[in-house]
């Protein structure tokens, strides 16, 4: 069934069902996110965003359906086939889900100690690297509890990107940062995927940043996903789009159409 | 009366159920501990915490263990004149008995339940998954470690309990009581025999290890990922894991026996 997706999509959701208990999540959920582009996920809380980064993942199986990555059918792999796809992602979790026991530093090269054969003076000019990427410098030697939270959400993300993944799965980056490392964080992304062609997927609240990256748009709404670019999005008739992405949405999306793309990440 | 016997049935099958995923948890463990990396710091690491951490406990209860036994043998030996077979009491029945069993009890409730709380708090806050999604097994970089640990730990703890128990009741029995010095230590050599009560002893504390190993780890598994779902995993590991260990203490005695 996966066959049938293009070489174009990186990751397809065929008819996805999941239910925890009784309440449905996911209802036949066909998405398609697309080779080398930035898709943003957005929709209330509770829509199944963060569920749908961890289907991604294999950390979730769904009830029916199959979530196939860069071609491949999760369904029927054991731990061992995720591992080998696991490879190719790399995942910000919503609460940075760094080893508490032990340094940001030793957190930071852990896949690098596991995967590579990486000297130490190798790993330790990487980490410092992804570090810098992120703005942080002389955390190495803290413990996660001793970071703030948005220096701890920078921490992940310099985890997730370490290991120069294909595909890129943010669960809400920009959560709790304040305005400067916002734009940090998203020309950091908008970087990646130009320079390195990473596939990136995030799920965000944060509307600016959202519209202004996105090369698809998709809504979660009661279980299905509405995607389409951010211009088609906003100028269909459809009210619910509308409602959600909200006046400010709109007048951004005017605004940003008025400027070259990605002109102000520097 | 059929609503009894079917909750009495739903509990039997559920209890059957997590059986056997706790013996496909065994067989990932056991098959981790084959795999590379040997998990050596880890596993320093875990022993460091489990055992180290656990030793002042140890010593300050055999020490008071030691302490009582050698009152209570003294005073029930003396009453047919034969106080000079302490040594001989004392030491078979902290070697055989509550050596073992009483480090396995304290062990539980002091270790056991910090890797039950440990495990499950990284389960809670997506530590485990995040170490899936960097393609680490957490079974081999989490679990393994800390089994292994629990297990090395036991008779090692034992028998420090078992020394600091005949140290306590030397004190009791010569210092205080003054019993000879020579009396005690004499009867307590001449009695003991390796093959029935050391070797029996070493069984039982490593046979409690791997109890307290597979359930401290296994509740914290498969704990629900949430503050609530890790205290219940804690306390359960601890009730679970005294229960099991004195069960396993009738089997084991009586198998030596036969
Ligand atoms: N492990 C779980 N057990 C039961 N229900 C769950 C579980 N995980 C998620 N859910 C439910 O699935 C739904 C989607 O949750 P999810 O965390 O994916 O939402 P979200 O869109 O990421 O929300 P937020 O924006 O607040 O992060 C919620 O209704 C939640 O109650
Ligand atoms: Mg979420």
């Amino acid at each position: 069934m996966a066959g049938a997706a293009g070489q174009s999509d990186h990751v397809v959701f065929n008819q996805v069902g999941l239910a925890f208990g009784h309440r449905p999540v996911f209802r036949d959920l066909n998405l398609t996110f697309p080779r080398q582009k930035i898709s943003v996920v957005m929709g209330e809380s509770g829509s199944g965003k963060s569920t749908l980064l961890r289907m991604i993942g294999g950390l979730q199986r769904p009830d029916s359906g199959e979530v196939a990555v860069a071609g491949e059918s999760l369904a029927g792999l054991d731990e061992m086939g995720l591992g080998q796809v696991r490879r190719r992602l790399g995942m910000l979790f919503q609460n940075g889900a760094l080893l508490d026991s032990m340094t940001v530093f030793e957190n930071i090269a852990l896949p690098l100690r596991e995967h590579t054969d990486k000297s130490e003076a190798e790993i330790r000019q990487v980490v410092h690297e992804r570090l810098g990427d992120v703005g942080l410098r002389d955390v190495d030697d803290l413990l996660p509890g001793e970071l703030s939270g948005g220096m701890l959400r920078r921490a992940a993300f310099a985890r997730s990107i370490v290991m120069a993944p294909e595909i890129l799965l943010c669960d809400e980056p920009f959560s709790g940062l304040d305005p400067p490392n916002v734009s940090r964080i998203e020309a950091l992304i908008v970087q990646l995927n130009q320079r390195l062609g990473l596939t990136v997927i995030v799920s965000s609240h944060h509307m600016a940043s959202s519209l202004r990256m996105a090369d698809q748009l998709c809504l979660m709404r009661q279980g299905a996903a509405i995607s389409g670019t951010p211009e088609g999005l906003a100028s269909s008739h459809d009210s619910t789009i509308a409602d959600f992405i909200g006046e400010d949405g709109i007048s951004h999306l005017a605004r940003l159409q008025e400027r070259p793309p990605q002109g102000g990440a520097s | 009366m059929k609503a009894v016997v079917q909750i009495l049935g739903r509990r039997v099958i559920e209890w059957i159920a997590s059986l056997g995923q706790m013996t496909v948890f065994a067989g990932r463990i056991v098959r981790a501990l084959m795999a590379p990396p040997t998990r050596g710091p880890l596993i320093r690491s875990a022993l460091f915490d489990s055992g180290v951490l656990s030793l002042a406990l140890i010593c300050a209860s055999g020490l008071t263990v030691g302490f009582v036994l050698g009152l209570q043998l003294y005073n029930t030996l003396s009453r047919f004149g034969a106080e000079e077979s302490l040594g001989t009491a004392v030491g078979l029945s902290l070697i055989r008995e509550l050596g073992p069993v009483l480090t396995g009890l304290l062990v539980a409730g002091r270790a056991g339940s910090a890797t039950t709380a440990e495990i499950g708090s990284m389960k809670a806050t997506e530590q485990l998954d995040g170490l899936r999604m960097m393609a680490i097994d957490p079974i081999h970089f989490v679990v393994m470690p800390r089994a292994v640990a629990l297990t090395l730990v036991m008779p090692l703890l034992s028998t420090v309990f078992v020394l600091c128990g005949i140290a306590g009741a030397y004190l009791i029995g010569v210092e205080l009581l003054g019993l000879d010095s020579g009396s005690y230590l004499a009867s307590l050599e001449n009695s003991i025999r390796f093959q029935e009560d050391v070797l029996q002893s070493l069984v039982k504390s490593l046979v409690f290890g791997l109890l307290l190993a597979w359930i401290a780890t296994w509740r914290g598994f498969s704990c629900a990922p949430h503050a609530a779902g890790v205290s219940r995993a804690t306390t359960s590991t601890v009730v679970t894991a005294s229960v099991c260990i004195l069960l396993a203490d009738y089997v084991l005695t009586a198998l030596w026996a036969v």
